[in-house]
C-alpha cells in the first residue's frame, strides 16, 4: 500500500513538474505507437476487406492463421525483427537497428494482424448485411468494398484502437529492437521496465499510471467521437 | 479514397517527426546492465560529449549478449567486465585496441538474519562454502553476464561443484542485476552483486552487505573497438576516440570522480 | 446515338438452383414480358425469393440459362433494380442514400441532388431528406428504398415481400408507390405471401410449389378457378408452410 501511495505521489509530481526527460519519453512513445498504428491500419484494412469479401481456396485457413497471429508474442516479433535488422542480417546495411524506425517496424508487424483480424470480422458481418443491396445497385468489387469500409468506419475505429492499445502497452519488441537507449529509443514501457529492475518501484509505478492515463484518455476521446458520429449518421 | 489519403498523410507526418538519427555524430557502445544501472554512464557520457561532440548510445545488456551483439556488428565499441570472455572475443578476431581501464568490486549481500553466518567475513570463498553447506537461499543471475561468470568462478575456486550441488536453495533467475536483487529481496536470499548496482538499488527489504573487501571480489573492466576488418561499417575514428578517452588521464579522472552517496564506485587502473 | 434496346423479355430455360441436397428452384422455364405486373406466389420455402435473385443476377443458377434480351455489362448503368424485405441503408442521410445510387449509375454530381429530391418527393419523404436514413421508421425506410430504386428509372423492379415487415398503413403507402412506378412504365415483378395484396396489385400470377412453376395465369382466373391441385390447396389454406 505504501508503495502504491508513493507511486501516485511520484506520478503527480512528474506530471506537474513536466520533467523534460519524461516529456521526451512520452512524446517518443506516442510518436512510435501512432506511426505504427497508422502504417498498420493502411495495410490491415485492405487486407481485412479482401479476406472478408473474397472467395479463394484456403480462405478459412487464412482466417484461422490471421486470428492466431493476434496473439503474436511481442518479444518474438522483436527477436525476429532484430535478426533481420542486425548488421549480420539481410537488412543490416540499412543501419536502422536501435532507432525509433526499428521500433515502428516491430510494432507495425505486431499489431497488423490484430487490426486486420478485427476488421475482417466487422467487414464480413457488414458485407452479409449490405452485399445484396450494393450488388443490386451495380456497385461491384472494389467500389462496394470501399463503400462498406467507409460506412462501418466507426466499428473499424474500435479495431484500430485495439491495435493502438497493444502497441502502447508492449515492451518486448521495442526493448530488443530499440535497445532502450537513453534519449534515443527509451519509451514509457521500457523505462518502466528499467526502473523496476533498478528497484525504483514507486517511480516505475508512477510512470505506469501516466501510461494508463494516456491510454484511457485516448480511448475516451475515441469513444465520444464515435458517440457524436453515431448520433449524426445513425 | 479520401479517408485513405488522410491516413497516409498522417502516417507520413508522424514518421517525418521521428528524430532523424543520421544527422548527429554518434557511436553505439554495447555494455552491461550493471554498469548502466550504477549510473556511471549518466555521469560520464555528458562530459565526454561536451569534450568531443560525440554522442554515445549505450545498449545495456548482459556481457554475453553484449559480446554477441558486437560479433554481429551491431555495436562499435564493447565495454564489459569479463576478462576471460573478452580474451575469447579478441582471439576470434572481433576486438582490437583492447584496454583494461577500471575495476569495481562485488559484494555478497544477504538477509540481516544471516542463516549461514557469514557477516563481516573478508573471505568470499569461505562465505560461499558456508552458504552451500547451510543450503541457505541464494539467487544467481544465470544470464551469461560478467557477474554471473564471476559467481561461477568463485564457486569453482571454493571447491563447490555448483552444477551438482544446486537444489531448491539455489535460484537461477536468468535476469539482470536489478531484477535479481528484487528477487533476492523478496526471498530474503543471499546474492553476489556489484557494489554500484547495490548502492543505487532502492528495494532492499531486509538485505545488507555481509561480505566485502576480498581482493578476489575485484571486477576488472575492459574496453575495445569492434574490429573494422570484420565489420567495415564500424565507426573506427569515433569509436577509437572514445576508447582512448576512457584510458586517458581525463577519462580516468572522470571515472574516479563518480560517487554514489559519497562513495566511489569505480577505480581507474589503466596501465600503459 | 441509338436508344438502348429493352432488356425484356427475360427468358428462363430449365433453370435450377440446388443447395446441398435440395433443389430450391427446380427446372423452371418461363418468359417475362414487359407490361403486366407479375406476382410470384407460393407457400414459404417454395423458392420465390431465390427465383427472383436468380433473375436479378444476385445468384447464379446451378443449371439452365437466364437470358435477358439485352446484356447488362458490368460498369454500365443497371436497368433493373430490387427492393428487399428489409431495406438496407447506408449510414448517411436519406437523400445521400439516393445520391449514392445515382452516383453508381453514372449520373453527374450536379444532377444527382435534383433527381434525388424528385424521388423523395414522389414517395412523400421530402421532409426527411436530411435525416439519417437508419433512424427512419420501417415504413419510411422501405419508401426510401423504393425512391432509391425508382430514381434509377429501371426497366424492371423486383420486390421481395416488400411489406412483410410493415404495418397496414405503411403497407398501403408502399402499394400506392408500387402502382405509381408501374404507371410510369416499369415492369413489376413481386413476390408475396399476402393473397389480398397479390389480388390488389397483380395482373398475372406465377405460382411456385416446391421449386417448380406449378401454374401461371391471369390474376382473376387464378383466384377464381385455379387449374392445379397445389394452387387449389394453397388458396384453401391447406398446404404446409414448407
Amino acid at each position: 500500500m505504501e508503495t502504491i501511495l508513493q507511486a501516485v505521489r511520484e506520478a503527480a509530481g512528474l506530471v506537474l513538474a513536466l520533467d523534460p526527460k519524461l516529456v521526451d519519453i512520452v512524446v517518443l512513445s506516442i510518436q512510435v505507437s501512432l506511426t505504427a498504428v497508422s502504417l498498420a491500419t493502411v495495410l490491415a484494412l485492405p487486407l481485412g476487406a479482401v479476406i472478408a469479401v473474397g472467395k479463394f481456396p484456403g480462405r478459412q485457413t487464412v482466417i484461422v492463421i490471421l486470428n492466431a497471429l493476434m496473439g503474436l508474442p511481442p518479444v518474438v516479433v522483436g527477436l525476429l525483427v532484430y535478426l533481420f535488422l542486425s548488421r549480420a542480417g539481410p537488412l543490416g546495411p540499412l543501419g536502422i537497428l536501435f532507432t525509433p524506425t526499428a521500433m515502428v517496424i516491430a510494432q507495425t508487424i505486431l499489431i497488423l494482424p490484430i487490426i486486420a483480424a478485427l476488421a475482417r470480422q466487422a467487414i464480413e458481418d457488414a458485407w452479409r448485411e449490405y452485399q445484396e443491396q450494393l450488388r443490386s445497385l451495380g456497385a461491384g468489387g472494389w467500389s462496394a468494398a470501399l463503400t462498406l469500409v467507409w460506412d462501418i468506419r466507426f466499428s473499424l475505429l474500435t479495431a484500430v484502437l485495439a491495435g493502438l492499445g497493444r502497441a502502447a502497452a508492449e515492451v518486448g519488441a521495442v526493448m530488443i529492437v530499440g535497445g532502450n537507449i537513453d534519449g534515443v529509443t527509451r519509451v514509457m514501457t521500457t523505462t518502466i521496465a528499467l526502473e523496476t529492475s533498478k528497484g525504483d518501484l514507486p517511480l516505475a509505478l508512477g510512470l505506469g499510471i501516466v501510461l494508463v492515463m494516456l491510454i484511457l484518455l485516448l480511448n475516451a476521446a475515441a469513444y465520444s467521437f464515435k458517440e457524436v458520429a453515431q448520433r449524426r449518421y445513425g | 479514397m479520401d479517408l485513405k489519403r488522410r491516413i497516409v498523410l498522417a502516417a507520413a507526418l508522424a514518421a517525418a517527426a521521428l528524430p532523424l538519427a543520421a544527422q548527429e555524430k554518434y557511436i553505439t557502445v554495447a555494455s552491461t546492465t550493471s554498469t548502466e544501472q550504477s549510473g556511471l554512464f549518466g555521469y560520464l557520457l555528458p562530459i565526454f560529449e561536451k569534450e568531443t561532440g560525440i554522442k554515445v548510445r549505450v545498449i545495456a545488456v548482459g556481457t554475453g549478449q553484449a559480446l554477441d551483439m558486437a560479433r554481429r556488428g551491431d555495436a562499435d565499441v564493447v565495454f564489459v567486465h569479463d576478462p576471460a570472455a573478452e580474451r575469447k572475443f579478441i582471439d576470434e578476431g572481433y576486438g582490437v585496441d583492447y584496454k583494461q581501464v577500471m575495476y569495481n568490486d562485488f559484494v555478497i549481500v544477504g538477509p540481516k538474519s544471516d542463516p549461514a553466518k557469514i557477516a563481516g567475513s573478508k573471505d568470499v570463498l569461505a562465505a560461499l562454502k558456508k552458504i552451500e553447506a547451510a543450503k541457505a537461499p541464494f539467487v544467481s543471475r544465470a544470464d551469461k553476464s560478467g557477474t554471473h561468470a564471476a559467481e561461477l568462478r568463485y564457486w569453482k575456486a571454493a571447491g563447490v561443484n555448483i552444477e551438482a550441488e544446486k537444489g531448491p536453495w539455489y535460484k537461477e533467475t536468468g535476469s539482470g542485476m536489478g531484477p535479481a536483487l528484487n528477487t533476492a529481496s523478496s526471498l530474503n536470499a543471499y546474492i553476489l552483486a556489484d557494489r554500484g548496482t547495490w548502492l543505487s538499488f532502492k528495494n532492499r527489504g531486509d538485505l545488507a552487505i555481509l561480505v566485502e573487501g576480498d581482493q578476489k571480489l575485484f571486477n576488472q573492466y575492459g574496453i575495445m573497438l569492434v574490429n573494422p576488418a570484420k565489420h567495415p561499417h564500424v565507426k573506427k575514428d569515433l569509436g577509437t576516440t572514445f576508447v582512448n578517452w576512457i584510458a586517458s588521464p581525463a577519462g580516468q579522472k572522470t571515472i574516479a570522480g563518480y560517487k554514489v552517496g559519497g562513495e566511489q564506485l569505480f577505480f581507474p587502473n589503466y596501465k600503459g | 446515338m441509338r436508344a438502348p434496346t429493352s432488356i425484356l423479355p427475360l427468358r428462363l430455360e430449365d433453370v435450377s438452383f440446388v443447395a446441398g441436397e435440395r433443389a430450391i428452384v427446380n427446372r423452371v422455364a418461363l418468359v417475362l414480358e414487359a407490361g403486366p405486373r407479375t406476382i410470384i406466389l407460393g407457400p414459404n420455402g417454395a423458392g420465390k425469393s431465390v427465383l427472383m435473385r436468380l433473375c436479378h443476377g444476385l445468384l447464379a443458377p446451378t443449371s439452365g440459362r437466364i437470358e435477358w434480351a439485352a446484356q447488362e455489362r458490368p460498369g454500365e448503368r443497371r436497368r433493373q433494380a430490387m427492393v428487399f424485405q428489409r431495406p438496407v441503408m447506408l449510414r448517411r442521410s436519406a437523400i445521400a442514400n439516393i445520391e449514392y445510387a445515382l452516383g453508381i449509375a453514372g449520373v453527374l454530381a450536379v444532377e444527382r441532388t435534383r433527381q434525388a429530391r424528385d424521388a423523395l418527393e414522389s414517395v412523400g419523404l421530402s421532409h426527411l431528406a436530411d435525416r439519417p436514413a437508419r433512424v427512419l421508421s420501417g415504413g419510411e425506410q422501405q419508401r426510401l428504398a423504393l425512391a432509391r430504386a425508382w430514381a434509377l428509372r429501371p426497366e424492371v423492379l423486383f420486390l421481395d415481400e416488400p411489406t412483410a415487415s410493415l404495418d397496414p398503413s405503411a403497407t398501403a403507402e408502399v402499394e400506392r408507390i408500387i402502382g405509381a412506378i408501374h404507371a410510369a412504365g416499369t415492369k413489376i415483378v413481386m413476390c408475396t405471401h399476402n393473397l389480398g395484396q397479390a389480388r390488389r396489385l397483380g395482373d398475372e400470377i406465377l405460382f411456385l410449389h416446391q421449386g417448380r412453376l406449378a401454374e401461371r395465369a391471369a390474376v382473376d382466373r387464378f383466384f377464381d378457378q385455379p387449374a392445379s391441385a397445389e394452387a387449389r390447396d394453397f388458396l384453401k389454406g391447406e398446404l404446409p408452410w414448407t
